[in-house]
Parts: structure tokens; sequence; C-alpha cells
């Protein structure tokens, strides 16, 4: 049989790593900056979007999506075309998807600080971008299918297996966690509302660290720890065997992350089922990996590429024996809330994705630019500051996250809280705060050694865009049906035409099952005093979602005698009916504001929000200074409301129709209680007298954003301290 | 609640998908042997090696030179 010549395209792998090594520094930059505000709260004091809620999604998004999702791409792009013995498919939708993906990112770091958010962790971005996000993502399967169509090599290795479940599984998590009602071109409703958002959010979110942040590194891990290594994975059986089991496991775990909420006790215990044998599958990996190198630890001591591929996989095991332990209720309890979380999360992203990718790169720049690494000296310097920047990030997020946990739990023998004031609980953890910084510091200093190494290392090389190979063609067979040949054995052998029909198949199985869903009155058990926001209120919880306080404040009293103590009633689901999107948060850097209504006077809280240390000593959050000063706009408000009222939020017309003159009620009551702190009254008549007097505009306090705020926060967890709440079922 | 009829019927589904993909894959022959690809993956195809690029790089350098 005849050779054939062909070339792969390199060019499309270079852009991506160039992205990768991009996103990586300002993502990671990012997540230093917003590390040092923990110490220095007021950091960037009144710039509102670089404020820590608008950045946090900010950093998540960039390092996942960005750094991350342009590694998996380089990665992918590289390894198939090999595999396969086929040049990508199309170099259009390579192009599509490379500038598609950056266009989608920059959109994202401008949207994201400016407050455009949906505040549902990890899919935050607006609706719009959601769309193109969902566009390029099906170039990117139907690229990568296509390839798997005309490609050279029959057998498909599995790390093709990775990419093709990670394609699949992402699309349909997006699609489903991303449905939302438009109010406008940057504002949306999620559909679902309280703990059906809930559980939505968390199957996407734990899906999303599955099928983003693990199935397609553990393809880049079967192919370049191999490679790097020249000797084969150490069974490929195992592969196999744990690639399937791996992800018929993983979709059931995502209720680990609401144990103790109001979500039902089997739906809980469903989710840590699952997650606690998810720990078989993902050690099978990681085993495999490691003894793929058996009988080549010599070559470790030498290759920077092996040592970051080494502490990748370490990290990938540490991780993911953490992720069942701390899907047990008892551990749960205490980490759930806590920097224990944000230790557990970094050690996995920085280790298992940020050096797998390291040793990536290591690896393809010199081979792409037919040379040799600049310097394997400053490649083992990297290795090392990145190691100690990740183990000095761990502990002290581990230490934080133990020590702040048992705090909040202690009492005293008469039954008090030992910690009573939540922020004796912060002031206690900031030495760790500041050694996480000094570990993040590190990691980056790493990173740019890195790139400065790949910037020597290419000018020292030649770049091949198209690299020549050859290979044997796949033995054609006819397109057609053959004579004898059934439907689905002709199928079988038709790949694109096999993902197309299972697309269909899934849809119209979401259709059919999300249009009743929908249409049907929700039957959580509804309480009879839990009525939806006032219009005003409404407008203050967008305010809420604009400056993501949800990133450092919950919004779910668990039902334990600390918390009860410390917040008040526990959380019942049917208080969030008409939370769109819910807000039960992830995290407590501050305390929980299930309750916070009616705790503190609204001159309390307007101080508070301008200058937090100011009612709060030692406090780390940050003041929120344009919410005092800015005009609130408010001509949205009768749309949101009926968008709310296709969601099943029972807005009456004529409450919709005096939606302004009940605003400027509410708001008026709020500025006269204002007028009780002669403070206020003294710097705001100064203010007022002084534009007078030039001449210039002046905005009413009552118009302004801190008054719709202040309604929203004076409401949260309110409606049921009415006495003697009515359960209507359940 | 009621949602999470639709996510483990979501589930449900891509399960079955990768089922699916599992027993043709089966049936294709691609499991059938469970050494060959981890090795035949290390082989590189590539026709340009590091000595073309060297070689290539060198004369210019030479030419340079001169």
């Amino acid at each position: 049989m005849e050779m054939q010549q062909f070339y792969y395209d390199n060019k499309i792998v270079k852009n991506f790593i160039y992205a990768t090594l991009f996103w990586g520094v300002i993502g990671m930059s990012v997540g230093l900056l917003l590390a040092f505000m923990f110490i220095f709260p007021n950091l960037t004091d009144g710039i509102s979007w670089l404020s820590f809620g608008r950045l946090r999604p900010l950093h998540t998004n960039a390092v996942i999506f960005a750094f991350v999702g342009n590694a998996i791409f380089a990665g992918v792009y590289y390894s198939t075309q090999r595999l396969l013995k086929a040049r990508m498919y199309s170099d259009k939708l390579s192009k599509i998807n490379f500038w598609g993906w950056q266009a989608i990112i920059v959109a994202a770091a401008i949207s994201l600080p400016l407050g455009i958010t949906s505040s549902k962790e990890y899919a935050e971005l607006e609706w719009p971008l959601d769309i193109a996000i969902a566009v390029v993502w099906i170039v990117f399967g139907w690229n990568l299918i296509a390839t798997i169509f005309k490609r050279r090599q029959r057998h498909l290795y599995v790390a093709i297996w990775f990419y093709l479940a990670t394609f699949v599984t992402v699309a349909v998590l997006h699609v489903f966690n991303s449905l939302a009602l438009p109010v406008g071109l940057f504002k949306s409703y999620s559909v679902y509302a309280g703990v059906q958002d809930a559980l939505v959010q968390w199957w996407y979110g734990h899906n999303a660290v599955a099928f983003f942040l693990t199935t397609p590194f553990l393809g880049l891990m079967y192919y370049f720890l191999p490679k790097a290594a020249n000797r084969p994975v150490y069974s490929y059986k195992l592969s196999i065997i744990h690639f399937w089991s791996l992800i018929f496991i993983y979709i059931w775990a995502g209720p680990h992350h609401l144990l103790y909420s109001a979500l039902p006790d089997w739906a809980q215990n469903l989710g840590v089922a699952f997650s606690v044998m998810l720990l078989m599958p993902s050690w099978g990996g990681m085993i495999n990996g490691l003894l793929t190198l058996r009988g080549a630890w010599d070559k470790v001591k030498t290759d920077p590429v092996l040592k970051f591929f080494v502490v990748a996989l370490t990290g990938y095991g540490m991780a993911t024996f953490e992720g069942p332990m701390l899907s047990l209720k008892n551990v749960n309890a205490i980490a759930h809330f806590s920097d224990w979380v944000i230790a557990h999360v970094h050690i996995a992203a920085l280790a298992w994705n940020g050096f797998l990718t390291f040793g990536m790169i290591y690896w393809l720049i010199p081979r792409m630019f037919k040379t040799k690494l600049y310097s394997t000296r400053l490649a083992n310097i990297h290795f090392w500051t990145g190691t100690l920047g990740i183990i000095i990030y761990g502990i002290p997020m581990y230490v934080a996250g133990f020590v702040q946990a048992s705090m909040w739990k202690q009492f005293n023998p008469d039954g008090t809280l030992t910690y009573g004031n939540f922020l004796e609980t912060v002031t206690e953890i900031i030495p760790m705060y500041w050694m996480r910084a000094i570990g993040g510091s590190l990691f980056i200093a790493g990173m740019f050694i890195l790139i400065y190494n790949v910037y020597k290392t290419i000018r020292a090389g030649s770049e091949v865009q198209d690299e020549l190979a050859e290979s044997v063609p796949l033995q054609k067979l006819t397109g057609r049906r053959l004579v004898g040949e059934g439907f689905h054995t002709w199928l079988e052998r038709r790949p694109v035409q096999l993902t197309i029909l299972a697309t269909i198949a899934i849809l119209i199985g979401g259709i059919i099952q999300i249009a009743p869903t929908l249409l049907v009155k929700s039957n959580i058990p509804t309480i009879s005093s839990v009525k939806p926001y006032t219009p005003l209120e409404l407008e203050g919880r967008d305010i809420y979602i604009r400056e993501s306080c949800v990133s450092c404040h919950s919004q779910m009293v668990r039902p334990f005698r600390s918390e009860v103590e410390r917040y008040g009633e526990y959380s019942k689901a049917g208080e969030y009916v008409y939370d769109h999107p819910f807000l039960w948060g992830s995290k407590r850097t501050g305390p929980d504001l299930m309750r916070i209504g009616g705790k503190y006077s609204d001159s309390w809280h307007f101080n508070h929000m301008y200058d937090p240390q100011s009612t709060s000593a030692g406090s780390i959050m940050p003041g929120y200074k344009w919410l005092i000063t800015d005009e609130h706009d408010r001509s949205k408000t009768e749309q949101k409301m009926r968008v709310m009222v296709k969601l099943g939020v029972p807005y009456t017309a004529e409450e919709i129709a005096n939606a302004h003159a009940l605003m400027d009620a509410q708001a008026t009551m709020i500025e006269q209680n204002l007028y009780s702190d002669p403070d206020f009254v003294r710097t705001y008549e100064a203010d007022k007298k002084y534009a007078e007097e030039n001449g210039m505009d002046f905005v009413e306090m009552r118009n302004r954003e801190i008054i719709a705020l202040i309604a929203y926060m004076q409401r949260l967890g309110t409606d049921i301290k009415v006495k003697d709440p009515k359960l209507t079922s359940n | 609640m009621s949602v999470i009829y639709v996510l483990l019927t979501i589930s449900i589904i891509v399960a079955l998908v990768f089922f699916v993909a599992f027993i043709i894959a089966v049936r294709n022959g691609q499991f059938d042997d469970d050494y060959t690809p981890s090795v035949r993956m290390l082989f590189d195809d590539e026709l340009i090696t590091d000595k073309d690029v060297k070689a290539k790089t060198s004369t210019i350098n030479n030419k340079q030179e001169k």
C-alpha cells in the first residue's frame, strides 16, 4: 500500500500555547491581587471595577477557561493529529476555535469587572457570551470529530476517548445550567429558582471540574507522559477501565456541594455514595500515570518535564482522595464554607492543571521549534519555586480552614458561642492569608521563568508551521451501506452521523423533560408568609449580584446548633422560591447573611458599606463607596418584574404598573431612617448645599444605589420571622 | 425539587450515550488489543527531524559566516 504524505498543523498549537501563557499570567495575577486584598482590604479603594467581588469571578474564569482552556486546546490539537495520523479536519474551524475562544475571554475580562454577571459560580458570564461559548465549543467538537472521521489510524488511543467525553459532556452541562430569560443584553435571570437553581448549578459546577479540569487533562497525561518518558503507559487496560468508570460515576457526584442544605436527604446521600466510589477510577488514573515511570525514575531525576508530571499526578491523587473525603457529611460539616475548600481546589488547580500544563509546554516547545530547551536549569528552578509555592499556598489554607471552622463551632459552658463575633475568627487567620499570598507570588514567579525560557528557546529554534508526516491511509469503506449491512452497523463506522444522532437524542430527552418542569408549578414546600421581593428589594438584589457579594457571604444557615445560635433559624427550601438565581454561596469569608434583615439599623448598613472598618474594627471587607454616591438606574424595573412573572413570581399587573411609586415610597422611608444619624445629616446636607451653590446636579439619597441594597439586606430572611410560619405542604 | 428529575434524566441519557459508545467501541474491536496501541503512540511519523533542521540551519550559518 502506498504511503501518504501530509502535514500536521503546528501553528494552531503554537497559538494556543502563547494564549495559555498570556492568560495564565493575567489570571494568576488577578488571583494574587485578590490574595493581597485579604490583607489590605482597601487596596483598590473606591474603584468599582477593581473591587474584590468583581475580580473574583474574573480570576476563576481566567484560570479555568482561559489558562487551562487554552492549554487543553493546545494539547488536544497537537496530540489528536498525531494519534489519528491526520491534519485537523479544517484549518478554518481551528482558527474559529482559537479566535472565538480568545474573543470570549476578552469579553469576559471586560464584562466581569463591569459587574455584568449571572453570579452562578464558574458560569458567571451573561447570556450573549454563553451562546458564543456554546457555538465555539461546538466548532471545536465538530473539528475533533471530523478529524476522527478522516483518520489514518483506525484504533482510537485512550486520550481520544477522554477528549470526546469532554466535548459531549461540557456541551450538555453548559447549555442546561445557562438557561436564563434575558432582561436586556447584559442581564438575565436564571430559569431555575432557589433549591432547583442550586442543584442545577452544582450539577454543572462539579462536572465542570470533572469534564473541563479532569478528563481533558487525563487525556493529555495519557499522551504526553508516555511520550516524555518514552515508554508505554503502565497498563492500557487499566486506562480503558478507569476511563469508562470515571465518566459514568462523575456526573452523579454534584449534590455533595449541597450537604446539610435544603436539598432532600436522598439526593444528598446519592451524591455522597457516588463521590466515595469516584476514588477508585480517579486513583486508577494516578496509579497508571505514576507506574508508567517504573524503571524510568532515573529520568525523572534529570528531566524537568517528568518532574512536573510527577508532581501533577501527585496533586491529582491528593485532590481526588480529598474530594471523596470532603463529600462525607461529617467532614463536610467542618470544611464547607471554610478555607479548606480553597486549599483543596488550589492543590488540584496549581499542581494537576498548572504543572501538567507546564510540563507539556516544556516538552512541546523544543519539539515544535526543532531545538533544545534553552535552559534545563531554569526549568528546574521553575519546578522548585512552583512546588514550594503550592506547599506554601496549600498548608496555611488547610490550617486556616481548620482553625476558623473550629472557632465557628466552639461553645462556652453556659451555652453561648466562644467566638460570638465573627470577626474574631477572621483576624485569627490573617497570618495564614499572608502565607498564601507569598506562596502565590512564588507560583507566579515560576510562570515568568517559564515564559523567559520559552522565549529564549523559540529564538534559538526554527519554526515548522506545517510538519510533514507520512502514514498508510485507512482502508476506505464506502460511505453508503454495504449489501446486507444493517443501519446500525453502518452507523457504527460513521462517527459524524453517530454523534449528530446521539446529540439529537440527548436534546429530545432534555426538552421533553425541561419544558413541563418550567410550565408545571414547582413542588417545593411553599411557605405562605414568603412573598416576592418588592420592586426596590429586587433592584437591590441585582446590585448584590452585580457586586458579587455572594463570593464572600453565604445565604444558607445549616441546621447546626452553632449556626442557628450565630445566625438564627436554619434555612428552609421554601424561603428561596423567588430567588432567580439562588445566592447560597460557597464560602464564608464574611458571616452568613441569610438572617441579616432587621439585625442592624439602616444607618449601620450605610456606614458599613461606606467604610466597613468604621463599624467593624479589623474587618477585611472593602468599602463600596460608589454605591453611596451613584444614582440608581431604575429604568428596567418593570421589565425585570415582567420577566420574573414569566418565571412564576406572582407580581400583579398593578404592582408592575405602580413599581416606581412603590420604590419611591420604600426609598423615602429608608432615607428618613438615615436621618437619625447626625453625622449623616451633617455631611449629606453639606454636600447638597455645595452642589446647589455650584449649580451641580444633585442626586437625592433616596435615588442612590445604596438605598436599594439596604432595602434588600433588611428584607433577607425576615419572611419567616413573622410569628407562626404556616407550612402549606410537606 | 422537580428539577432533580431533569438532571437525573440528562445524567442517565449522557451515561447511556457513553454506554452505547462503549458497546460500539468494543464491537468495533477498539479494545481487542490492549498492548500495541500503548506502544504505537510512541513512534513519531514526522519526516522533519531535529537533524534535518540542524543541518539546514548550520548550512545557513555557514553561509553567513562566509
